[in-house]
């Protein structure tokens, strides 16, 4: 690793028919750094790298390493120029073994074509040991945890000799812990004289590595900050605007409990059991907020509630009465709305009318229908008070639904549950994807749903979302409930608990670790306090603060006002 | 703050160590057992209780080995009876084991099941038949002969979707290459080169596949089924108007060798297996252990194989997905091609309408039971041989089981074959699933 190099993006513009993904976009790597591309969801940052990193041909503009202009053809090319990345979505193969992985497209080979493993295995040893990744070469990749996939898929960049590291959302499937080791490896690379280009939207992190930060709005480069520069700061400069992280909530006001679900357990087709025995309630006026990292269960068991799940066992009662067994139309006819995770999949109908989507789960009852005869009057007078009611920005409820932005497609999935009398209500990923302004209107709705009287329980995997809505805090770790947390409980006993560690031995855990506060695990409890106060703070100088803190978690989403 | 004690979880959490496996196995079924036990029941009915008096003669040695072995005599009833209670035994095994400890039963009693299930049908069998004796070395040589064209047509298979395509072209190809081997062997008095324009042959009906379902990005399916109709078609009309007119010059392509290799071909049973074979046979093995090589030893099958699981791991390390694909597909259609010429070559010295008779379905289930592994394909396909020799054996030497039936037998076989087991295979990840950039 003596060789360092330095990047330079120039002026680079990549259109998709009328789309303009990148506008001109100029950025220099120096050498050595921790470059960060700070920007919301489809801001254009994954577009750029792939444009650097030879998966797309750029409409205009060029790339320059130590000054000198290259054209890259393919990833091959890339490679070949010390430029590195690991995907948001893992380029691995399931079945392959680590060191098999490793060795794709970089084969070393003994005559006549057959691989040598052994070689690749043994640099997989090396570089293991220099970073203490504690990766076994012949593990199959489908049996690592993501974490330990992630580090594979490091390690086959370094195989390659990269200079240039570009990490592309990379915490976004990653425990709270498993991101802190991340950051560690990040400075680790750093040290050893690679330069990495890390891309995310959540400003703790970016705060806590980052040596330059470039912030990427609408396809441009709106600016350059200084990593210390305050959390409020930096999210206005990413939304383009002043925006309000916290959420005014009023202290829950929990009656009595009318949805339980006792000993839940939901087999796979495959016979694992994906939800196995859970057992909770939700009272009216309450939110529950169901904390994990992603496939853990969580999917499972919302559609287990909804009884889209086939193999289900235990007992879902609302008001008394028992769900399980009912047909999705009886459970949504009996009050219970429902916000898919994937709106595009299964909360809405592209190719539909914004008005159509609205009624997709009333078309056939009054006022809509009548007999076999549907009213197209009654449909867009429904759709316009929606739409006002839910400021869905679009000039007409005619539009199909497929061509609003993410934001406002779930707000149109959202005005459509909340629309009708519920007595449950229940969110999957409210804010996957959806940019900062309508997130905080979104959050004000499910808030007002529980004001409302109605039980609400929401899953979120973006731990910042957890703390802002949740009254109460549920903790799944591989189908089972680890256990259920009051609100106020310190982000690192959280973090712990979603790698199944009982809240107990998590708090034990968190605070003998504060007693010698190390520089990775820093922001934890931070964001508890509210930042704009404190807009100096750097990782290394704030030790968090005892866990858990019982104090009011409204500002808890600041340091990721994002998803 | 707002915390209600509804929860009965709350205040005392299952405890759980970080990483601790939550992932309970996969359920114990009574499918087995019970499966087991009925077939086990039918055996000691059928082949025990109203089992053949008479002797079944097994004949081991065939004429040219350098030693003769004593052909084996056996008593059908008695040994009915003994076989078909080793078959309740390990039913009764299966049995206890689910209902007493809820476990699997141990691999080998469904493997000792079916080797002891497939002893007793045979000495029942041809203990009922009018002349109680057959060649064992014949049934299972001619086993072999059988399989010969379904082993190329799935070492096709696993070429083309080990790359991510669904080949179900290959009746086509085999067809392709039977019907050219036999004209080009014809036009030039030479079977080598009707050889070689099989592989040709094939290759050019892959083409058209890969060319469709990787450039043009249609269903893999129905491109495939269409092949098959076009081939066909084509092949039947040329038969009937080119080859028709004048047999002699344009249908007789003469027989590819046998080629005994000395000594070895000697040895009983094997002998004629291994070293008793026309060209095209050796050519399968060959085949066989050159794919297995190459597709688990080597770089290029390393790639091969990324480019089936995931092809866009495999573009984001430079490599070519869909030129692996084209070209992998393209030698699948050789390689089925020169199974095809097995038909015009060696089995029978003519070309006639669809004398593929729907192998090449047979080599796709084939494929799936061998678990896209060549030599799993190749054992399946021997399986099916075996299933299709037996019932013209059985035929000839006539039996109370009407022949009709005893002609179901391959095809039953492939039904029962593919639907008990493909469940525990796993195709290649992007299989049938065409790769677009970006």
């Amino acid at each position: 690793m003596v060789r360092v190099l330095k990047l330079e993006l120039k002026g680079i513009t990549k259109r998709f028919g009328s789309l303009v993904a990148n506008d001109h976009i100029d950025v220099v790597v120096e050498p050595g750094q921790i470059h960060c591309l700070l920007g919301e969801n489809g801001a254009g940052k994954s577009t750029l790298m792939n444009v650097l990193y030879g998966l797309y041909e750029p409409t205009e503009g060029e790339i320059l390493i130590d000054d000198k202009p290259v054209t890259f053809r393919g990833p091959g090319d890339a490679m070949a120029a010390g430029i590195g990345m690991v995907h948001q979505h893992f380029m691995l193969v399931p079945v392959f073994t680590v060191a098999e992985n490793v060795a794709l497209g970089a084969e070393t080979t003994k005559t006549g074509g057959f691989l040598d493993l052994e070689d690749t295995r043994r640099k997989i040893r090396e570089i293991s040991d220099r970073y203490g990744f504690d990766v076994d070469p012949d593990a199959l990749i489908e049996d690592l945890p993501v974490g330990v996939q992630q580090r594979v898929e490091i390690i086959k960049a370094l195989v390659r000799d990269a200079k240039v590291l570009i990490l592309d959302e990379p915490t976004a499937v990653l425990t709270p812990q498993d991101t802190d080791e991340l950051l560690d490896i990040m400075r680790q690379l750093k040290s050893h004289g690679t330069s990495i280009v890390f891309i995310s939207h959540k400003l703790r992190e970016v705060k806590a590595v980052s040596d330059t930060i470039t912030v990427i709005r609408r396809g441009k480069v709106v600016g350059t900050a200084d990593p210390g520069a305050s959390t409020t700061e930096l999210a206005s400069m990413m939304v383009g605007r002043a925006v309000s992280l916290t959420l005014d909530k009023a202290p829950a006001n929990p009656q009595e409990t009318t949805f339980e679900v006792k000993d839940l357990t939901v087999i796979a087709p495959s016979g694992q059991h994906v939800v196995d025995g859970i057992s909770f309630g939700i009272a009216r006026g309450e939110i529950l907020a169901v904390a994990g990292v992603q496939g853990n269960g969580q999917t499972e068991l919302t559609e287990a509630i909804l009884g889209l799940q086939e193999r289900v066992h235990g007992s879902i009662t609302l008001d008394g009465e028992e769900l399980l067994g009912s047909s999705v139309k009886d459970v949504l006819n009996a009050g219970v709305g429902f916000v898919p995770e994937d709106r595009s999949l299964d909360g809405l109908i592209g190719t539909f009318s914004i008005a159509e989507n609205l009624i997709l789960d009333r078309y056939d009852r009054a006022p809509f229908a009548k007999g076999i005869s549907m009213s197209p009057a009654k449909v867009l007078e429904n759709a316009k008070t929606r739409i006002e009611e839910f400021d869905v920005r679009t000039p007409s409820g005619m539009l199909a639904a497929g061509t609003l932005s993410g934001g406002n497609q779930q707000k149109v999935v959202m005005a459509r549950e909340l629309s009708r009398p519920l007595r449950l209500f229940i969110a999957s990923q409210p804010t996957r994807g959806v940019d900062v302004g309508s997130i905080e209107f979104l959050h004000k709705r499910i808030v007002a749903e529980r004001d409302h009287g109605t039980p609400v329980m929401i899953v979120s995997t973006e731990l910042d979302e957890v703390i802002e809505l949740a009254d109460r805090i549920a903790v799944l770790y591989k189908g089972r409930l680890v256990g259920i947390v009051p609100a106020g409980t310190g982000r690192d006993v959280l973090g712990l608990m979603m790698a199944g560690v009982s809240p107990d031995e998590a708090q034990a855990d968190a605070a003998g670790k504060h007693a010698a506060p190390s520089l990775s695990e820093n922001p934890a409890g931070n964001a508890a306090e509210n930042p704009a106060e404190n807009p100096a703070e750097t990782p290394a100088t704030n030790p968090a603060p005892a866990a858990p803190s019982v104090q009011e978690p409204r500002s808890g989403a600041v340091g990721d006002p994002h998803e | 703050m707002s915390t209600t004690a509804t929860s009965p979880v709350q205040g005392k959490p299952q405890p759980e160590k970080n990483g601790g496996p939550a992932v309970s196995a996969k359920p114990v079924t009574w499918k087995l057992p019970v499966t087991l036990s009925v077939l086990a029941t039918l055996a000691f009915i059928f082949f025990g209780l109203l089992g053949p008096q008479g002797n079944a003669k097994f004949g081991v040695s065939s004429g040219g080995d350098f030693f003769q072995l004593p052909a084996i005599e056996v008593p059908a009833f008695l040994s009915g009876i003994v076989l078909s209670m080793i078959l309740l035994g390990l039913a009764g095994y299966a049995l206890v084991l689910k209902a007493r400890n809820n476990q699997r039963p141990p691999r080998w009693v469904p493997a000792v099941f079916t080797v002891v299930f497939v002893v007793a049908f045979l000495i029942w069998v041809v203990g009922g038949a009018r002349t109680p004796s057959i060649s064992l070395a014949g049934l299972i040589a001619g086993s072999v002969t059988l399989a010969v064209p379904i082993v190329f047509g799935s070492l096709s298979g696993v070429l083309c979707e080990r790359a991510g395509v669904v080949n179900i072209a290959i009746e086509g190809q085999l067809l392709g290459g039977a019907f050219t081997a036999a004209l080009v062997a014809s036009l030039t008095h030479n079977p080598y080169l009707g050889l070689l324009a099989a592989a040709v042959a094939g290759a050019l009906v892959s083409m058209v596949l890969a060319l469709f379902s990787i450039k043009y990005v249609v269903n893999q399916i129905i491109v495939g089924v269409v092949l098959n109709v076009l081939v066909s078609g084509l092949t039947g009309f040329l038969f009937s108007t080119v080859m028709q007119s004048d047999p002699e010059k344009y249908n007789s392509p003469g027989e590819l060798p046998n080629i005994d290799i000395p000594v070895l071909s000697g040895i009983p049973v094997i002998g004629p297996i291994l070293f008793k074979q026309s060209v095209v046979g050796y050519l399968m093995y060959i085949a066989v252990i050159v794919i297995w090589i190459g597709l688990f030893k080597t770089k290029w099958g390393l790639r091969v194989r990324a480019v089936g699981e995931h092809p866009q791991a495999a573009d984001t390390l430079g490599i070519k997905v869909n030129a692996t694909r084209f070209w992998n597909v393209t030698i699948g259609g050789a390689v089925a091609g020169i199974g095809g010429s097995f038909f015009t070559l060696v089995a029978i010295d003519s070309f006639t309408k669809e004398i593929s008779g729907g192998r090449g379905f047979i080599a796709l289930a084939a494929m799936i039971l061998g678990r896209w592994n060549p030599i799993g394909a190749f054992f399946a396909a021997l399986l099916f041989g075996f299933a299709d020799n037996l019932q013209s054996i059985v035929t000839i030497i006539g039996t109370p089981v009407p022949s009709q039936f005893m002609a179901m037998l391959p095809y039953v076989v492939t039904v029962f074959a593919v639907a008990g087991l493909v469940g525990r295979s796993r195709p290649p990840a992007a299989d049938g699933i065409p790769y677009v950039k970006g």
